[in-house]
């Protein structure tokens, strides 16, 4: 009986969080516009979708800073967490300080800052501030993703090399690099969501004249209902979907 | 050789070092710096000491606001506990390789674009939504709850967006736990309750605080919740923050109200600290594991 109970309040859970998901997937092919009733099968909010050039011109901009951002954090956050393992450096543990607190910080106070800092500056708000800030909210996940990884490695294999006269580069490329790429393609998967689905950090850092998706879906929905929304929203959502199972597999896969 | 050794431990330490320096650290101490300076009309901040960002954050009709928007905050804290706790002891009675099943199903949502969620909840709570359609089906209520844009509604889709952040830390101080404690007890005597009380919750402590810290701060950013859900009468302090530096254009006051938010991660993390040095666990702040 308690197992029953049991499972039934974690069928519930999970019954609560895939609910309003389903009910946008379900109504982005419902032929009624305000979504109340069902009233019949349609492609045509996709259609309009596609149509919609200001939306798709907002969806290649997300795309272009997803996947730059994304890189960049990959490439820069591996490098990091290879140095806070293997290297000992002045400054280190403010370093990783640094990591972990630009991980807690709520998004809103990082979007601030940086908003000073490019003012300041006088960088132009748009693709350039995009890019730079969602490396900088991305990073600190490829760091504990590709470290984690790490940690739980046997390190003598690099001192081998050494011995056998391999220099450091050798030795990250040849041996670290393999060993780590799950945790990499999983921290670079992961940059590349949370870059195309974030809100609240973009919606500072842009400008008028580089819109980009959630940034346009959010101008949408605040004027009301627009099928075309749950239509796009739908696409995102299978589309992250996707990538985060890769991802976890990716993780999943321990060790050789 | 030994150049190139130094060239790469060179670049694998500076790009990092220099870039969490340059748009982490710099920001942070210019938001403290504008906090104190003048606003201008023209532009936006003029380089003189000013106390007047911080006499802002005190004025009672702004209190009043922070203490709405950090009561939501909590409220939404307190309903993400009340579900993750029970939650994560049901999931712990399953074998391990479900676990891993269930822990992922909750966490493909919490990927996905929260905007797009928290728009969908406007479907559940409307009028003619789902849930209004089946309270007065099975013939609960005869006229639709006005639900949407209410305070209510702003704090079931911050516990909606936000219960995964509760239930992982939960989670993994859990894992930690010594099940032969309990079997001790119970052994010695000790009622359910009684372990829950003694034994479990003081050593998952951690994990409980690390969950609200991981609720609680986010939660007060997240303006277009307020915007979506709230209609324009419920603001968060995400809210007001983000007119003052778009619409206002007041940077020293918003620069003070996130200082005040930093003020808050830093006593969260305090108390958290303090949990983990009584019970001795960590609490899942540290995992890779999101």
């Amino acid at each position: 009986m308690t197992r029953i109970f049991r499972l039934g309040f974690i069928g519930l859970v999970l019954c609560y969080v895939y609910t309003p998901i389903f009910i946008l997937v379900v109504n982005s092919f419902n032929e009624s516009r305000y979504g109340n009733k069902w009233s019949g099968f349609t492609y045509k909010w996709y259609e309009k979708l596609f149509e919609n050039d200001s939306l798709m011109e907002a969806g290649w901009h997300t795309l272009q800073v997803g996947l730059t951002s994304a890189t960049a954090a990959t490439v820069i956050g591996t490098l990091a967490a290879v140095a806070l393992q293997r290297y000992r450096f002045y400054g280190k543990g403010a370093v990783s300080s640094l990591v972990f607190v630009s991980m807690l910080t709520p998004d809103i106070v990082m979007a601030i800052a940086l908003l000073i800092l490019f003012v300041t500056l006088g960088i132009e708000l748009g693709y350039i501030s995009l890019l730079i800030a969602h490396i900088t909210f991305c990073l600190p996940f490829v760091i504990i993703s590709v470290f984690s990884r790490l940690k739980g490695m046997d390190m003598s294999v690099t001192e081998a090399a050494r011995d056998l006269g391999a220099n450091e580069w050798q030795v990250f490329s040849k041996i670290i690099l393999p060993m780590v790429l799950p945790a990499v393609a999983s921290g670079w998967l992961l940059s590349f969501t949370l870059s195309i689905d974030d809100v609240i950090v973009s919606s500072f850092v842009t400008g008028p004249g580089y819109e980009i998706l959630p940034l346009k879906i959010y101008s949408m929905v605040r004027v009301g209902v627009s099928p075309e929304v749950n239509a796009i929203s739908t696409l995102l959502f299978v589309g992250s979907v996707v990538l985060i199972v890769i991802s976890q597999l990716l993780l999943r896969k321990k060790g050789n | 050789m030994n150049k190139q050794f130094n060239q790469f431990r060179f670049w694998a330490i500076g790009l990092a070092t220099s870039w969490l320096a340059l748009f982490v650290l710099v920001p942070s101490l210019m938001v403290l710096v504008t906090s104190f300076l003048t606003r201008d009309a023209d532009f936006l901040i003029q380089y003189k000491f000013s106390l007047e960002g911080w006499k802002s954050v005190f004025d009672p009709t702004f209190i009043a606001l922070l203490w709405d928007s950090l009561s939501m905050s909590m409220i939404t804290a307190v309903i993400c506990l009340a579900i993750a706790y029970p939650f994560v002891m049901c999931l712990m009675s399953l074998p391990k390789r479900w676990r891993g099943i269930v822990l992922f199903l909750l966490i493909v949502p919490f990927w996905t674009n929260s905007l797009v969620r928290i728009y969908a909840i406007q479907f559940l709570l409307g009028k003619k939504g789902l849930i209004n359609e089946a309270l007065q089906f099975i013939g609960l209520i005869d006229k639709p709850l006005d639900m949407l844009y209410s305070q209510f509604a702003v704090i079931f889709g911050l516990s909606y967006i936000l219960l995964p952040f509760m239930i992982l830390p939960i989670y993994s101080s859990m894992e930690r736990l010594d099940f032969k404690l309990l079997d001790a007890a119970k052994d010695l005597g000790a009622s359910a309750s009684q372990r829950l009380m003694r034994i479990t919750l003081p050593l998952t402590l951690p994990g409980i605080i690390a969950g609200c810290l991981m609720v609680v701060l986010p939660a007060m950013g997240m303006f277009f919740v307020a915007d979506l859900l709230g209609g324009s009468k419920h603001a968060l302090l995400g809210n007001v923050i983000k007119n003052q530096f778009i619409q206002t254009r007041d940077w020293p006051f918003g620069a003070a109200l996130s200082i005040l938010m930093i003020l808050l991660l830093s006593f969260m993390l305090w108390l958290y600290y303090r949990a983990t040095k009584m019970s001795n666990r960590e609490g899942g702040i540290n995992d890779s594991n999101f």
